[in-house]
């Protein structure tokens, strides 16, 4: 069992992040100059190659490495040392709960593609990004510096605010799945349903005529069709947690230089960066799991592929193919999610400070607050139904 | 020693040590409240150890996540010195604290006589169906209760807030 999780660990941190991360950081630059019709990073090379600037990646990690690393004068020398750290691994042991594939029996064995499942498996997510806070603010404290502390003071409370509502607007997502383990929330999400499918609970004796029970009215059974405010709503609460443009007041490069990490240099600011990369992988693995079915294949469900696939080539090998093209369904909504996120960062303007509190007090909280009104009130009324 | 015997003395340690560094850190009051984070999170661990799994998720979430970085937040506002406090203020403090330790001592002192021996757990015990279910049959009255009093708190400091902006 130990070897198993490791195993399993150690998947996710060298393919899932480890793969991604460096990747992202190209990405990020190529798109921003595509989206501001430059050329982009296409400067490193090893003896002329530059494969497109993909090496980039490469020569941030050794600039990173070799500079000088400071730390400031009557800073708290302890705490600055601490702060990156404390950002960063929270964002990498959130993944332990996130499922990168179903649970697959293979003769004796049953084998679920996921570290961890506890009864509480999201809340565990929430209570490990919660801790993350303490590194922006240790940062912007212990650096000295009047701009870094006002960056943590902005990250400390624009975080905690959002905390408060990315917990609320994610209710409605257990109340329809009934669960808060997050396998068991992408196996629920491993079916189809009809769209108008709930008539026929509301008008006793109602029949649904047979051209609305068929594909195109037919949906796979994702959060963001049973949840579509509940989706938009985690989505913006995530990315500001996540302090990001448009909510990178904490940063605020244009009125507080760096906000919080002004004072860092060398490769722990690197782990600053890094942090916010990794983050970025996990919200997308963190809403494709919530909202887009995770592993699931859409309308296909993985009873009917085992089922279709194993006659040609046997129950194992269908099985083993399964497992593959699940995680590959993972990772490409995982990427389109990262292709999600970093558009927004580009495509949107930045929000003032007082803007991003409005936003979350005035706007998401009631909306939140409604969604899981309006939730309760539909599963009460189609009652067993649903 | 087992692993959970292990990872409660290694928790036990770290919550006293962090609660020791937190009591005596006069001088730095941002420490202070950073070691009161450690304690709060070393005390989920061990209620993680004791099943009791949506406890130990609230303890991080709500007093390590939330209330903790509103004391940072207000410490890192106010840039408070330890002489900003009131010494008849700081008398009292002193007096109401050796009261709660010596009761606690005294719980102490009765608990180390003798364990009773515990009931099985039953099933789904510390998971969130069974906390929430027995909030609101059980004991939805002081749920209630509590709701009520919590929005009234809340409309009061809005008005006290009001009152020094007006």
């Amino acid at each position: 069992m130990p070897v198993e999780v490791i195993i399993k660990a150690l998947f996710i941190i060298l393919v899932v992040i480890g793969a991604l991360a460096p990747v992202m950081t190209w990405t990020e630059r190529k798109q921003s100059a595509v989206m501001q019709d430059r050329i982009g990073a296409n400067r490193a090379d090893i003896a002329g190659i530059t494969v497109l600037g993909l090496l980039h990646p490469l020569a941030d990690v050794v600039k990173l490495l070799t500079k000088e690393d400071v730390v400031p004068l009557g800073a708290n020398r302890i705490m600055h040392l601490l702060a990156p750290v404390i950002a960063a691994v929270p964002a990498i042991i959130a993944y332990g709960v996130i499922p990168f594939g179903g649970v697959y029996t293979f003769g004796q064995d049953t084998i679920s593609m996921v570290v961890s499942n506890p009864d509480w498996g999201l809340l565990y997510i929430f209570a490990i990004g919660s801790i993350a806070t303490y590194g922006t603010i240790m940062a912007g404290w212990a650096s000295n510096n009047n701009w870094s502390l006002l960056g943590g003071m902005r990250a400390s409370a624009q975080m905690i605010s959002y905390e408060v509502t990315m917990g609320l607007s994610v209710v409605g997502i257990f109340m329809v799945f009934g669960t808060l383990q997050l396998q068991n929330m992408v196996i629920a999400q491993d079916t189809t349903f009809r769209i108008f499918g709930f008539l026929e609970y509301l008008i006793p004796g109602f029949q649904l005529p047979g051209f609305l029970s068929s594909f195109p009215f037919v949906l796979p059974m994702w959060g963001i069709f049973l949840q579509p405010l509940g989706f938009l709503m985690f989505l913006t609460t995530i990315m500001a947690e996540n302090k990001r443009p448009p909510f990178d007041v904490p940063e605020g490069e244009s009125e507080i230089i760096a906000g919080y990490f002004t004072e860092y240099s060398g490769m722990r600011f690197g782990l600053f960066f890094m942090a916010e990369f990794i983050e970025i992988v996990v919200i997308a693995g963190l809403v494709a799991t919530l909202f887009l079915g995770g592993w699931t294949i859409p309308w296909v469900t993985t009873a009917d592929f085992i089922g279709a696939v194993s006659p040609i080539l046997g129950q194992g090998v269908a099985t083993g193919l399964c497992v593959i093209v699940h995680f590959l369904m993972f990772m490409a909504k995982v990427v389109v999610l990262i292709w999600l996120q970093m558009s927004l960062r580009w495509g949107l303007p930045r929000f003032r400070y007082d803007q991003v509190m409005d936003l979350c007090w005035k706007g998401i909280l009631p909306l939140s607050i409604a969604n899981i009104f309006v939730t309760g009130a539909i599963l009460l009324l189609l009652g067993d139904a649903s | 020693m087992s692993v959970p015997l292990f990872l409660f003395y290694a928790f036990a340690v770290l919550a006293v040590l962090s609660a020791l560094g937190m009591v005596l850190n006069l001088r730095n009051t941002v420490a202070a409240a950073l070691s009161l984070v450690v304690t709060m999170v070393s005390l989920a661990g061990i209620y993680v150890l004791l099943e009791a799994h949506l406890v130990a998720a609230i303890q991080i979430m709500v007093y390590g996540g939330a209330i903790v970085v509103l004391f940072l937040f207000v410490v890192m506002l106010l840039n408070l010195r330890t002489d900003t406090f009131l010494p008849a203020r700081q008398r009292a403090l002193k007096v109401a604290g050796s009261l709660l330790g010596v009761v606690l001592l005294i719980e102490t002192l009765r608990l180390l006589g003798g364990f009773p021996e515990s009931p099985p757990l039953p099933e789904g015990f510390g998971g969130y169906r069974q906390l929430g279910i027995a909030l609101y049959t059980d004991y939805l009255l002081i749920v209630e209760v509590i709701s009520l009093l919590l929005t009234a708190a809340i409309v009061g400091a809005l008005v006290l807030a009001k009152r020094n902006i007006d």
